[in-house]
């Protein structure tokens, strides 16, 4: 793998940019392998890279039928934080957020991962005893965390109205200053990167059709473009398709499929500096390197996979946001956009085995799957390779929505990111 | 007036749309100018001999105005006569012109003229080719936030203001059988054939005039100049009732069921702040039955070296500064063409008395009606040549110029160079289909046109005029007219009577198909040749991106920023995917296509929360007493959308001793509560009781009449997630109460069950919290002083714990049910709404005698915690089901039908041991209060991460126990009574607690039962 660094570029302007390297092959695929990802997102991307860089099976191949990081990562608005409440999903999204710290570099791909911190507003009597037990539980999980009050929330955030002007006034916060946003196209592209170097065949604009299975035991997949592609083991990673995918299966998921939309500004210079976020006035806002403001709040109620929403969604979303940032009333949406997400009943994902033999599935993670690319990833490719779930992956059984042993992260995750 | 006009050194003698008699006065970058009326602030900078509107963002080069219109990508102003006023990024072609109005550039320093920063650009650019942020900035780790934050300082455009906006902006919801998207010659017709037909027509266009292109045009209609006959079709359609004509509205979303939404400027046009009582911007929600677009086509500019010069613009856009606002922006003209159309801004050029130094035609033998006009004025023209570089520092002094191969991608012979301060170029037309695009259809490509046209679309959506590729006057106005008969007949309506004007016929010859002009350097060394103005996409970026393996046009777009610009590509995109395509070796189809997402452009944040903030962000909702807790000082608590009294200070006492004070008169003697907010939903039908019993988790089959009865929800999960009283009004007559917050999710969770699961039972729901107001009189006492306002007989035999009766309270009909959320004898006035604040004053009237003391929503919590009552939602959070909080009793499991969450409470998980259970908490230190909150742990000195037993849900100070009383989980709780739990605090203090019974006061419930 070519090396990426400021020298580097220098090096290549000499040669007016000629020589760099392709960040990955266009192969076609073999006719099996070892592993089978379906699902070029950054969980699929993520997972392939750990499988051959942590557990040395590199006879993987990653099948997207779009473009690579063309879902929901491609989408989203890239909130990174691990301040979850219950001691599962916390040690999950923790032990991604380790990851996430040294990602740049693990992967030679600057993935701007900036810890600006993020703050989850608390309105009522309530949400203020709601945030001191997860902030409590946080700190005795080793996760940062603080509460804060309305005044310490406004030195952190002078735009904020934290007025008693407001309709919900801000009455104080918690406070993860280790969380923050990353570059999510480079999130997609690092871990390909990664993982074609180290012999991954990323097949894109090739959809599964079908799961082959054979007496209860998954063979591979099907394809239009390159038909039947043979494998051990099948991990499927595709997000808001994951109902399609256990319907090959021929199971069910516990998962409603709904448009997320956000949305951003048109660039202006640097006013917010972390990333803010009411589950009470139901919005979130940070501000990307290049002065958009990223902006958005919860899932449009019904259940659909056309990749978009309905402006009822928009217009809650942005009176929220000026009913916090009053001088944002001026500034101007640029775009909008929508993907599918897939929501589980308890809020948290599904890393699992399936009634097939041989057959994984990694989805459910509705509104807030960003945030943990690396460490789904790594727990997920620790379970592939291994034909056994990796300790932090027990917890997310798809089989605990039988046996009631949910794990219920929908304070934590209210307005979800 | 001549003073004006000579400081406005590009301003034509005569000519235009502009009302020479209104010269206006504007600052721009600190120095007043002059316009005139009808400008926009960009036609008045041109004619001011402004040059520089901005610096890019990644290089700092200098940049001019480009276009005339909603495709512009460099001249991004700030603007705002006051910091509460500032508008960041606004466009400076679609910003009319008024008198007072303050621009300034948004990047440079110290000033846009004379950047430093563009030395960084000249040095460092060769170190910035698309994505190079990916590569670099990585080491050592500890130093990215350094970079950041440097790369942060040189993002964004304008800035937003620092104080609050003084305007206001308003919806309006709009239905129609018509809407038409553009008033050009297309939109046009068509708006003029649906009005005479009666149809109930909306039409909208960006620009503050309707006429589209026929406001620049030189061609005639009926034989007189066009603009003559757009005045008499809008001055037709001014006279239609039904007919609504909104100029200076970009129609900016399209959204699934003919949903579209308009953003009209009303003053923001003409002052910075709306007049008083005006609105700024109006945003208008449309419903169209039909809708047309008729949006025409934006012009493609061509790539060539440096071509972001000021001085180098598209072809018609310059022709719209000579024809519209009388401004020729420069003396010396190249225009570079592939096609005949754009011939026509050297003619307007050459007419305005100005110097066209060549026509630079692409193709090998062009001929046509323009062609040949050229010829006749003896305009040079240069054939099978293109610009292959514009020279100059802060403008454009010289081209150079080089002969082609006949497909336009090779230099065939030698480069001569040519004086000239202006280049135009023309690379056909990109029809705008942005708003066909926001539906979900995917343009096709049309090879005639060399664009992109509107897909598929599964709307009742029809495309009139340039948008279809149709861009002859003739044609244009014929398509209006047939897109409107098509609208017509699915209406319904007949069609009018309508005849075509009279267009001048024009001979076209073949356009070539050319996006980027070669350079005798290869792209990569040859001067950057830009794509996207405003995101510094370069020619050479783009290859650079197909080369390392970016194929897909998404994957080129995401990793050079193409199209994400506020301008989204309009200009660019085509010309990029074509670069792209010829690298990748396909054709452009096959490299993909072009999609737009909402908004066409930008709309301000305000004009889409509307009025829907501050004060009307969410709905107050009072009680019918809450005049008089204000009066009595209360302090408020937001429950939902309740405003609710908290607590009830008195002179200078602090919160702790209200709270006592109210506590320990209630428990004395009598305390009262304003509970009007409790949901209350009445519920009737021969089949209500059978419907409570299969949603409460308890049995409902025995209720009598007269009688209440507590009940816990579950969801299916078997979690709770409400709680209430509900009583027997009359046998198929129920009154459900809810929590004050829950109200809504019940009504809608009762609704959603009866609608989906049971639509066979026969019962009917009724929301009527807002009817009641209910007044809680709680304590020893509170029987006496009711005994003061009704003569109905509420002694213990009379009035059992748990009935309810009706009964004329203070002289007004009253249900009264005894039951107690604190522990004492307890009665629950409810009386009509609007008789509410009367009997409360009655209650105190006769009250005094009984110190009778008004307490809030916190004392209230603190009596129902002495006696371990839990709040659903406090101590419940959708993991715990009836077991985990020892209410066994309110669970029947022998019900005939089932209940919601009775599977769920029996599964696998539910029924084992350790589950965290609701236990009382007694600290050691009876002085010590656990915050709400805190985390248990049997082990205060285990390392971290600490294994957890569960959190303090509810915890207080008692003054009538005289300790603190809490209640939390506790892990296998129930049976761990009397164990140690403890609780590490943020602050370092660990408090130590016992776990007991929740009931800390009165066990055995005798106080509310006398
Ligand atoms: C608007 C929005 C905002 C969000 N904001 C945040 C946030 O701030 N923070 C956060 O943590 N999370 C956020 N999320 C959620 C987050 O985007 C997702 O949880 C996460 O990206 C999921 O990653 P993935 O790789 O599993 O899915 P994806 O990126 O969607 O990848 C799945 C891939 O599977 C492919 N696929 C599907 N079916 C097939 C098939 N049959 N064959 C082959 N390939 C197939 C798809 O094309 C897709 O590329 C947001 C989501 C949205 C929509």
């Amino acid at each position: 793998m070519q090396h990426y660094s400021g020298f580097g570029l220098l090096k290549h302007s000499f040669s007016h940019h000629e020589n760099w390297q392709r960040v990955w092959r266009n192969p076609t695929p073999k006719k099996k392998y070892d592993v089978i990802i379906v699902g070029g997102g950054g969980h699929g991307l993520a997972t392939a890279y750990y499988l051959a860089k942590e557990f040395g099976v590199t006879n993987v191949a990653v099948i997207e039928k779009g473009f690579l990081g063309g879902g929901n990562t491609a989408r989203n608005t890239t909130i990174v934080r691990s301040n979850y409440l219950w001691d599962e999903a916390a040690h999950l999204y923790e032990h991604a957020m380790k990851l996430w710290e040294g990602l740049s570099q693990d992967l030679n791909y600057n993935v701007m991962f900036s810890q600006r911190g993020c703050l989850n507003l608390g309105h009522t009597l309530q949400d203020m005893r709601d945030i001191q037990r997860r902030v409590n539980a946080n700190r005795l999980n080793g996760i940062d965390g603080e509460v804060l009050d309305a005044q310490q929330v406004k030195e952190i955030v002078p735009v904020l109205d934290c007025s008693d002007r407001a309709r919900y006034p801000v009455m104080g916060a918690s406070w993860q200053p280790r969380a923050g946003v990353a570059r999510h196209d480079a999130v997609a592209w690092g871990f390909a990167r990664g993982a074609d170097t180290r012999g991954v065949d990323l097949i894109q604009q090739t959809e599964v059709e079908d799961l082959i299975i054979e007496d209860g035991t998954v063979v591979g997949v099907r394809t239009a473009r390159y038909g039947d592609i043979r494998a051990d083991r099948v991990g499927c990673v595709v997000a808001g398709n994951s109902s399609v995918l256990a319907k090959m299966g021929g199971f069910e998921l516990p998962l409603e499929s709904h448009p997320l939309q956000a949305l951003v500004s048109e660039p202006i210079k640097p006013i917010l500096d972390t990333v803010v976020m009411s589950n009470q006035v139901h919005g979130y806002a940070s501000q990307s390197d290049k002065g958009d403001l990223v902006i958005g709040a919860g899932i449009d109620g019904y259940n659909g996979y056309g990749q978009r929403g309905s402006y009822s969604t928009i217009e809650h979303t942005i009176q929220a946001i000026v009913e916090m940032f009053p001088v944002f009333s001026r500034v101007r949406m640029n775009r909008q956009w929508g993907g599918i997400v897939d929501t589980c009943p308890d809020a948290c994902p599904i890393i699992s085995e399936t009634p097939v033999k041989n057959l994984y599935f990694n989805c459910g993670w509705g509104t807030g799957g960003f945030k943990a690319t690396p460490g789904s990833g790594h727990v997920f490719a620790a379970s592939l390779a291994k034909g056994e779930m990796h300790p932090l992956a027990k917890p997310f059984s798809m089989f605990r929505f039988h046996n009631g042993a949910l794990v219920d992260e929908h304070g934590a995750a209210g307005v979800a990111h | 007036m001549t003073q004006e006009l000579s400081k406005q050194s590009n301003r034509l003698q005569d000519g235009g749309r502009i009302d020479r008699s209104k010269p206006l006065t504007f600052t721009y970058n600190g120095k007043q100018y002059k316009g005139f009326e009808g400008d926009t602030l960009a036609s008045a900078l041109l004619a001011n001999g402004v040059d520089i509107v901005g610096r890019s963002f990644k290089y700092s080069r200098p940049r001019g105005i480009v276009a005339a219109g909603a495709e512009e990508p460099n001249a991004i102003m700030q603007i705002g006569s006051t910091e509460a006023t500032q508008i960041p990024n606004v466009r400076a072609t679609q910003q009319s012109l008024y008198n007072g109005l303050v621009a300034s550039t948004t990047n440079g320093w110290p000033n846009v003229d004379n950047d430093l920063m563009s030395w960084v650009g000249k040095v460092g650019g060769k170190m910035m080719p698309p994505g190079f942020y990916y590569k670099t900035f990585m080491y050592p780790k500890s130093m990215w936030e350094t970079y950041e934050s440097y790369i942060r300082k040189a993002a964004g455009l304008g800035r937003a203001p620092k104080e609050n906006d003084p305007d206001i902006y308003d919806k309006m919801n709009q239905h129609c059988d018509v809407l038409i998207v553009g008033a050009g010659p297309a939109g046009l017709m068509a708006a003029l054939t649906a009005a005479r037909a009666g149809a109930r027509v909306i039409i909208a266009d960006e620009q503050n005039e309707f006429g589209g292109s026929l406001l620049s045009t030189t061609e005639a209609l009926n034989g007189k100049p066009a603009a003559e006959w757009v005045a008499e079709v809008v001055e037709e359609l001014s006279g239609f009732d039904d007919v609504l004509m909104l100029p200076n509205s970009q129609v900016n979303g399209y959204h699934d069921h003919n949903f579209l939404t308009i953003q009209q400027h009303c003053t923001d046009q003409f002052a910075d702040r709306a007049p008083n009582g005006q609105i700024a911007q109006r945003l208008h929600r449309v419903r169209a039955k039909w809708v047309i677009l008729a949006t025409g086509a934006h012009e493609r500019p061509l790539v060539y070296g440096n071509n972001d010069l000021p001085g180098c613009m598209v072809a018609n856009a310059v022709s719209t500064y000579i024809n519209r606002y009388g401004v020729a922006p420069g003396k010396d003209l190249v225009l570079m063409t592939s096609n005949d159309n754009a011939y026509r801004t050297a003619l307007d050029w050459h007419d305005a008395g100005r110097n066209v130094v060549a026509i630079v035609d692409s193709r090998k033998n062009p001929q046509g009606t323009f062609v040949e006009a050229a010829r006749e004025r003896g305009i040079s023209i240069l054939v099978s040549s293109g610009v292959i570089e514009a020279h100059g520092s802060k403008r454009v002094t010289d081209v150079s110029i080089a002969p082609l191969n006949e497909v336009g991608d090779a230099i065939v012979g030698s480069v001569v160079k040519m004086a000239a301060d202006t280049v135009a170029t023309s690379g056909g037309w990109s029809p705008v289909i942005h708003l066909s695009c926001h539906t979900g259809a995917r343009p096709v490509w049309n090879d005639d046109i060399v664009g992109f046209t509107p897909g598929v679309t599964v709307q009742k959506q029809l495309t009139a005029g340039a948008i279809n590729g149709a861009f002859s006057t003739v044609q244009v106005l014929d398509e209006g007219l047939s897109a409107a008969c098509d609208a017509l007949a699915h209406l319904g309506l007949s069609k009018p009577d309508v005849v075509l004007p009279e267009a001048d016929v024009i001979e076209e010859g073949k356009a070539m198909a050319l996006f980027h002009i070669p350079h005798t350097k290869p792209t990569s060394k040859a001067p950057k040749q830009f794509v996207d103005y405003q995101n510094d996409v370069t020619a050479a970026g783009i290859e650079l991106a197909c080369r390392e393996g970016f194929e897909s046009i998404e994957h080129v777009k995401r990793y050079t920023a193409m199209g994400f610009g506020t301008d989204q590509g309009k200009l660019g995109n085509i010309n990029g995917m074509a670069i792209a395509a010829k690298m990748l070796k396909q054709t452009i189809p096959e490299t993909g296509t072009t999609i737009f997402r909402p908004n066409y452009t930008p709309v301000t944040f305000g004009a889409i929360a509307g009025r829907d903030c501050g004060e009307l962000f969410d709905p107050k909702r009072y009680t019918a007493m809450h005049a008089w807790h204000v009066e009595r000082g209360a302090k408020f608590e937001d429950v939902g959308q309740w405003k609710r009294a908290w607590y009830y200070p008195q002179g200078n006492e602090t919160m702790q001793e209200a709270l006592d004070r109210e506590c320990l008169a209630t428990r004395n003697s009598v305390g009262i509560l304003d509970a009007s907010t409790l949901g209350k939903i009445d519920i009737q039908g021969k089949d209500a009781r059978e419907f409570l019993g299969r949603v409460y988790s308890n049995a409902w089959a025995k209720l009598a009449v007269g009688k209440c009865r507590y009940g816990l929800m579950c969801g299916e999960d078997g979690m709770v997630f409400d709680d209430g009283v509900t009583s027997c009004l009359a046998e198929n007559h129920f009154l459900m109460t809810t929590t004050s917050g829950g109200a809504a999710r019940v009504l809608s969770w009762l609704e959603i069950y009866h609608q989906t699961e049971w639509p066979e039972l026969e019962v009917y729901f009724n929301s009527v919290t807002d009817h009641w107001s209910t007044m809680t009189i709680s304590g020893p006492n509170s029987r006496k002083l009711l005994e003061k306002l009704t003569d109905y007989d509420v002694s213990k035999d009379n009035m059992a714990f748990m009935d309810w009766k009706p009964m004329t309270v203070a002289g007004v009909p009253a249900r009264v049910f005894r039951i107690s959320f604190t522990g004492e004898l307890s009665f629950e006035i409810n009386v009509q709404a609007n008789y509410g604040l009367h009997v409360w004053k009655e209650l105190f009237e006769k009250g005094a005698e009984f110190d009778l003391t008004p307490y809030g929503t916190e004392t209230m919590h603190i009596l129902r915690a002495e006696k371990g009552f839990i709040i659903a939602g406090q101590d419940t959070d959708g993991s715990v089901h009836p077991f985990d909080l020892g209410m066994s009793w309110a669970v029947s499991m022998q019900k005939p039908f089932s209940f919601i969450g009775k599977r769920g409470m029996q599964r696998e998980d539910c029924v084992r041991e350790n589950r965290k259970q609701l236990v009382g908490l007694k600290t050691l230190d009876p002085k010590a209060v656990l915050p709400e909150g805190a985390q248990g742990v049997l082990d205060p000195k285990a390392p971290i991460p600490m294994p957890m037993v569960g959190h303090v849900t509810s915890s207080y100070w008692s003054a009538n126990l005289n300790r603190s009383v809490a209640m939390g989980f506790v892990k296998g709780g129930l049976d761990k009574m009397g164990e140690k739990v403890y609780y590490p605090l943020a602050d370092g203090r660990v408090i130590e607690a016992e776990i007991c019974s929740p009931v800390f006061l009165d066990p055995k419930g005798e106080r509310q039962n006398v």
